[in-house]
């Protein structure tokens, strides 16, 4: 069973044989058909999301493009699920913790990591993803950083931080042991961290069915007596909603929520996949037009009149040259340097390293 | 200066460094209110808390994953995991994370982490508590990897291991807990990390060892003393990185040289410090470089414990071998 194939239409709820299960555990919605919530994000917000969307569409674009021209390595694209990582980021406080997995680019570069680094990262030079903002560089294995999210929210609660952890992960992620240790961590400890699990249907070529056999990611927050919400990935004033109350019950000292934002990957894996080989255009077509988080959140802000064609327009042309400049920046960084790979491994180079280093750069190479 | 045992002085580093930096934190396994399963906490939850003195889920990865996140996040924690032989399923957080976060933030985001851990065998406990595995650590870069031998070099690592700003791997020498007592200093001092220290000169030979295996090297030592042969015994102390020049001088100075370790022989760390000799000392060598060691066999159940583990007279014929000519 495929929860996203049954997923039909962002007004219904989908259907499962276990429905009885399911509505305990009902998708949290804003916009559109099926909203069970009022929207409480004010119109000024509500753009600068959507812009920050319209932003994230065009760098994974252009970076998909670049790419293909040999001009950055292998590329995740998070095509579909911008209104999770960007509706997301904006919720959280600068204060706050970031541990991202390598599709989180979005909600990083709200969080204040600049679309450079991203390109840097593309272009094979790590380091690029952390720096003065509170984050971890991209956990590149699956789940692994999730305990790392609730040990980041158990020190800033010791040090007296208004501050919370939040971990980035996808479907797969949720049937690592680690995400079963975090979680249970973050369970007895009460850490105020917020797990949000980006259930976008698809582990490379691997369905969510094949992941668990529970109805819902969700659910499994009962099994560590944390509490567990499902959101409207493809909704960005939900997604912002449901992770700005969970950071407040944090911040109250309410503990832990894991967060199951229903959402849907458009794209490829990376630049190596090729997903025709495992799913059919019907089901991609489904989650394009209506059901695109971008459209979504344009039609929303032009019923509230905040937007107008011209204004769409103006927008994508200034992300396209905001992410024009970002690729020249990052471009024109000059090259690596052998110093980069020893001096970083502990704060004093061992004189292990000093004599390899000098070796290297003593041979012809 | 009171004499203590290797458990006395690392519960009393720890009481200090508690008292000393409200950062220090011990998270593990029954390290509260039991104190550890060798007492190594004892009176350390009673003194600072639950929350500095954390009894954790029994997950080692989620134990080390937490930890990880705690030092970067600011505080100075310290692991205990219970036993070596129950270290593996938190390998993933040290060789994924805990190695390379300074790498691949480019110094941005470190890991200031120590995790202690009881090692090695001789004891007679249960199977897969005795491993001595610190060849999968000292291959990691990024790792640091201590070892003591003596009650006084334990308390003075563990200072230093607790200052380090990157992860450090403490090793406990389970059969040195409570080998022996010695006068250890009050308060703070530390023992460097990355140096050897000749536990005992010599002319002859020199038996390069770590851990409990010092202990034997020494006992070695005394023998052949008796027959007039002068064995230098070197500690190693810290394995990770490993102390190039004092093992080059030792052997340079001897121009014989045995290895001790009772980890299993292929990729242990004989292999590496042999290579670092040829290195360092080759032109002065007399005889082949020897090493002893534990066979390539999972560390057995206790019944053939005796059978596994380097005594005096495995070592005593490699060293007659070694001198001869």
């Amino acid at each position: 069973m495929c929860l996203l194939r049954e997923n039909r239409g962002p007004g219904q709820q989908p259907s499962f044989k276990g429905a009885l299960i399911l509505e305990s555990w009902p998708i949290y919605r804003v916009m559109g058909d099926g909203t069970v919530a009022p929207n409480v994000v004010p119109n000024e917000l509500a753009l600068k999301i959507y812009q920050d969307m319209v932003l994230l569409r065009t760098f994974d674009e252009k970076a998909l493009n670049l790419q293909r021209q040999g001009r950055v390595g292998t590329f995740p694209p998070s095509l579909g699920q911008e209104a999770t990582e960007i509706g997301s980021a904006h919720a959280l406080s600068k204060q706050d913790w970031m541990a991202p997995s390598y599709r989180d680019h979005g909600a990083l570069y709200v969080h204040g990591v600049p679309f450079e680094n991203v390109i840097l990262f593309a272009m094979g030079r790590a380091g690029s993803l952390a720096g003065d903002v509170r984050a971890l560089p991209s956990s590149i294995p699956i789940a692994t950083h999730l305990p790392h999210a609730v040990g980041l929210a158990m020190a800033a609660r010791m040090q007296g931080e208004d501050a919370v952890a939040i971990a980035y992960f996808g479907d797969g992620g949720t049937s690592e042991g680690d995400f079963h240790e975090a979680l249970n961590f973050a369970g007895v400890f009460k850490a105020p961290v917020i797990f949000l699990c980006q259930n976008n249907g698809w582990a490379i070529s691997t369905p969510v069915s094949r992941q668990t056999g529970s109805a819902t990611l969700a659910q499994k927050a009962e099994a560590y007596g944390i509490r567990g919400r499902r959101v409207d990935g493809n909704d960005a004033l939900a997604v912002y909603q449901v992770v700005r109350e969970s950071r407040e019950r944090a911040l109250a000292g309410h503990g832990p929520t894991l967060i199951e934002a229903v959402t849907y990957r458009l794209g490829p894996h990376t630049t190596a996949d090729d997903p025709t080989r495992y799913r059919d255009t019907e089901e991609v077509g489904a989650w394009r037009g209506d059901r695109d988080p971008i459209v979504r959140l344009g039609a929303y802000l032009d019923q509230q009149g905040i937007l107008t064609a011209d204004d769409l327009e103006k927008i994508r042309v200034t992300a396209l040259e905001w992410v024009n400049q970002a690729v020249e920046a990052a471009e024109a960084m000059p090259p690596v340097t052998p110093l980069d790979m020893f001096e970083h491994v502990y704060a004093t180079m061992p004189p292990r390293l000093i004599q390899q280093l000098q070796d290297f750069e003593g041979s012809d190479r | 200066m009171p004499e203590q045992n290797m458990v006395q002085a690392l519960n009393t580093a720890l009481h200090e460094m508690f008292a000393d930096d409200p950062r220090v934190l011990l998270m593990g396994e029954d390290v509260g209110k039991n104190g550890g399963v060798f007492r190594v906490s004892g009176g350390l939850y009673d003194k600072f808390g639950a929350e500095r003195v954390m009894d954790t889920p029994l997950a080692e990865s989620g134990i080390i994953g937490t930890a990880i996140g705690l030092a970067v996040g600011g505080m100075r924690p310290i692991v205990e995991i219970q036993f070596m032989g129950f270290l593996y399923p938190g390998l993933d957080q040290l060789f994924s994370h805990a190695s390379r976060l300074r790498t691949r933030s480019l110094g941005q985001v470190t890991v200031p982490l120590t995790l202690r851990m009881p090692y090695g065998g001789g004891i007679r406990a249960p199977e897969q508590h005795a491993d001595s595995a610190e060849a999968y650590l000292t291959h990691t870069p990024g790792l640091k990897v201590l070892v003591p031998s003596t009650p006084y070099d334990a308390k003075g690592l563990l200072y230093a291991a607790i200052e380090d700003p990157d992860p450090v791997i403490f090793l406990e020498p389970i059969r040195c807990y409570r080998l022996g007592r010695m006068e250890v200093p009050e308060g703070r001092y530390t023992v460097p990390i990355g140096k050897a220290r000749v536990a005992r000169p010599g002319t002859d030979l020199s038996l390069i060892a770590w851990g409990a295996m010092v202990n034997l090297a020494e006992k070695v030592a005394d023998k052949f003393q008796e027959a007039g042969i002068s064995i230098e015994v070197l500690d190693l102390r810290t394995l990770a990185p490993l102390d190039k020049e004092a093992i080059g001088n030792s052997v340079a100075k001897t121009g014989r040289c045995v290895i001790l370790h009772e980890a299993p022989r292929t990729g242990g760390l004989a292999g590496e410090i042999t290579a670092l000799i040829m290195e360092t000392a080759f032109w002065d060598l007399k005889a082949p470089v020897a090493r002893v060691t534990g066979f390539d066999v999972p560390y057995p159940a206790y019944a053939w414990e005796d059978f596994y583990m380097p005594n005096v007279s495995r070592v005593s014929r490699v060293v007659t071998e070694t001198l001869k000519d």
